[in-house]
């Protein structure tokens, strides 16, 4: 028992340590007066990895840390809205506009891109492989009563669907076929092979979750089908303790050569194609 | 405050969906404290009240199983009945039943625990009383649940609160689906992640008003009871 107990102490020890470890490195890079920048971002582009490959080297060069907070597109603004936040990553045009209009943010920037895929049972019993937009597909998906997971969860991916959907967007409890999950994609998506339903998705969240899903990309590349991910400062005249500095540095590294050379870089390697695409100026 | 008088708007407004959900908190709670309190009173009055090998060892493993993570119940649901899963033949992924057997995953352990240490102060001397009575095993088990009726009332309860309060394991296997599986929390959970703080505050303030009218009629049985 005894030595039971020796082992568990010493081996918290070396945890705590190596904890300790990483606080003390000394590459000789400035450590800016505030340190610390709290993104807020939406879970796409959390989930799917790319921050956690971009950032270590952000920090890297400039002596920051990031704090990423992700949630749905909705929480990742209130919670700016909220003065949590130096800086936001998200998809909704017309959010991102009221928060702007509201004297949240300074201004918005968008820079990358990808497009939203429907993905389904591989028989696509719909049968809206060769569709000419999303909301075509949407069509006969809603004729055909197939099953389809909506987000439901006014996530930027939710807004996006609702505007494929325009006035066709089902919403009575009577609709059995349409299932609103009001979870993240990842869930849906699991969902959505659970019942070999459809599902409107980012790609990235997709390619990084295929393995494991019974689900293929039916429908991609419509011109309903853009996905624009912008950047905006938190606008510190209207909130209190707004790291200004860290979050103007980020931007304009995220929108700078060294970013821009790795996004394009981004899930070449591991799906063949590039998983977002930046906004040429 | 704000929240309190939007939460009691929403009651009298009597939305169809916020009636619907609270309809889905109901069910699934009432099978999933009614379930375990069958299986878990009469488990416990049996620990509590009789000595047995190996009775330390299940004391030790049910007290181990009232720390097991909600999603972690969850999970192991939800691999039982996957597409793939044994069980996934049955289809039963995102239903109202497949959550209240991930709740009784969770809440058995509780109840039988509770129900030990409850039963325990006075088995013994009842069982004594029984005997002298010339009592049958059935019926002093039955005078063993009389005589703890108001602690054992605390048990019910307690495994109620469990179950109308849990998120982890019920949003995992009920998907929190519009109509179906959502219930008070997975709605409250939602409206968090939409950015809604305070109507999800509001729907807070619901939740305990039903456990509160809960508590109620519960005390209000046992008062009759007793007359």
């Amino acid at each position: 028992m005894k030595k039971l107990l020796a082992v568990l102490i010493s081996l918290m020890l070396i945890f705590t340590l190596a904890a300790c470890g990483g606080n003390t490195d000394d590459d000789g890079t400035k450590t800016p007066e505030n340190p610390v920048i709290r993104m807020s971002t939406t879970t796409s582009v959390n989930d799917s990895g790319l921050l956690p490959y971009l950032l270590p080297a952000f920090e890297a060069a400039t002596g920051y840390s990031v704090e990423v907070q992700s949630a749905g597109t909705g929480a990742a603004i209130q919670k700016a809205k909220d003065g949590n936040a130096d800086l936001i990553l998200v998809h909704a045009k017309a959010s991102e506009e009221e928060f702007i209009a509201e004297g949240y943010g300074v201004e918005r920037i968008p820079f990358m891109y990808n497009y939203f895929v429907v993905v389904g049972p591989e028989a696509d019993p719909a049968a809206i492989k060769d569709s000419e937009s999303a909301a075509a597909a949407f069509a006969k998906i809603a004729d055909a009563e197939a099953p389809f997971v909506s987000r439901g969860d006014d996530s930027g991916t939710h807004k996006a669907e609702l505007k494929i959907w325009g006035e066709a967007v089902p919403d009575s409890a009577e609709d059995d076929w349409y299932i609103s999950a009001g979870q993240g994609m990842g869930a849906c998506l699991t969902m959505a092979s659970e019942k070999a339903a459809y599902c409107l998705t980012d790609k990235a969240t997709f390619l990084s979750n295929k393995a494991d899903l019974d689900l293929d990309i039916i429908l991609a590349e419509g011109e309903d089908m853009k996905n624009t991910y912008s950047l905006i400062e938190c606008n510190p005249e209207k909130l209190e303790g707004v790291n200004t500095e860290g979050a103007k540095a980020l931007i304009e590294w995220m929108t700078g050569d060294e970013a821009s050379a790795l996004i394009a870089k981004y899930g070449e390697e591991e799906y063949g194609s590039p998983l977002f695409y930046l906004i040429e100026e | 405050m704000a929240n309190i008088t939007e939460a009691l708007s929403l009651l009298t407004e009597m939305d169809t969906e916020l009636l619907q959900i609270i309809g889905v908190t109901l069910r699934m709670s009432f099978f999933s404290t009614l379930i375990s309190c069958l299986t878990g009173i009469p488990s416990g009055v049996l620990l509590g009240k009789s000595s047995f090998k190996g009775k330390r060892t299940i004391k030790k493993l049910t007290g181990t199983l009232m720390g097991l993570p909600p999603v972690v119940a969850g999970l192991i649901v939800y691999m039982l009945f996957t597409k793939h899963g044994p069980l996934g033949s049955l289809g039963m992924l995102f239903t109202v039943e497949v959550m209240v057997v991930a709740q009784c995953m969770l809440i058995i352990p509780v109840v039988i625990n509770l129900t030990e240490s409850v039963v325990r102060i006075n088995a013994s001397r009842l069982s004594e009383t029984a005997k002298g009575l010339g009592m049958g095993k059935a019926k002093t088990a039955l005078l063993i649940l009389s005589e703890n009726k108001h602690s054992l009332l605390s048990v019910v309860l307690t495994a109620f609160g469990r179950s109308v309060a849990e998120v982890g394991a019920v949003s995992l296997v009920g998907g929190n689906i519009q109509w179906k599986t959502r219930v008070m929390t997975t709605a409250i959970m939602l409206e968090t992640n939409k950015g809604n703080f305070s109507f999800a505050l509001a729907l807070g303030v619901i939740l305990l008003i039903i456990s509160f009218a809960v508590n109620i009629i519960a005390a209000m049985l046992v008062k009759e009871d007793k007359q």
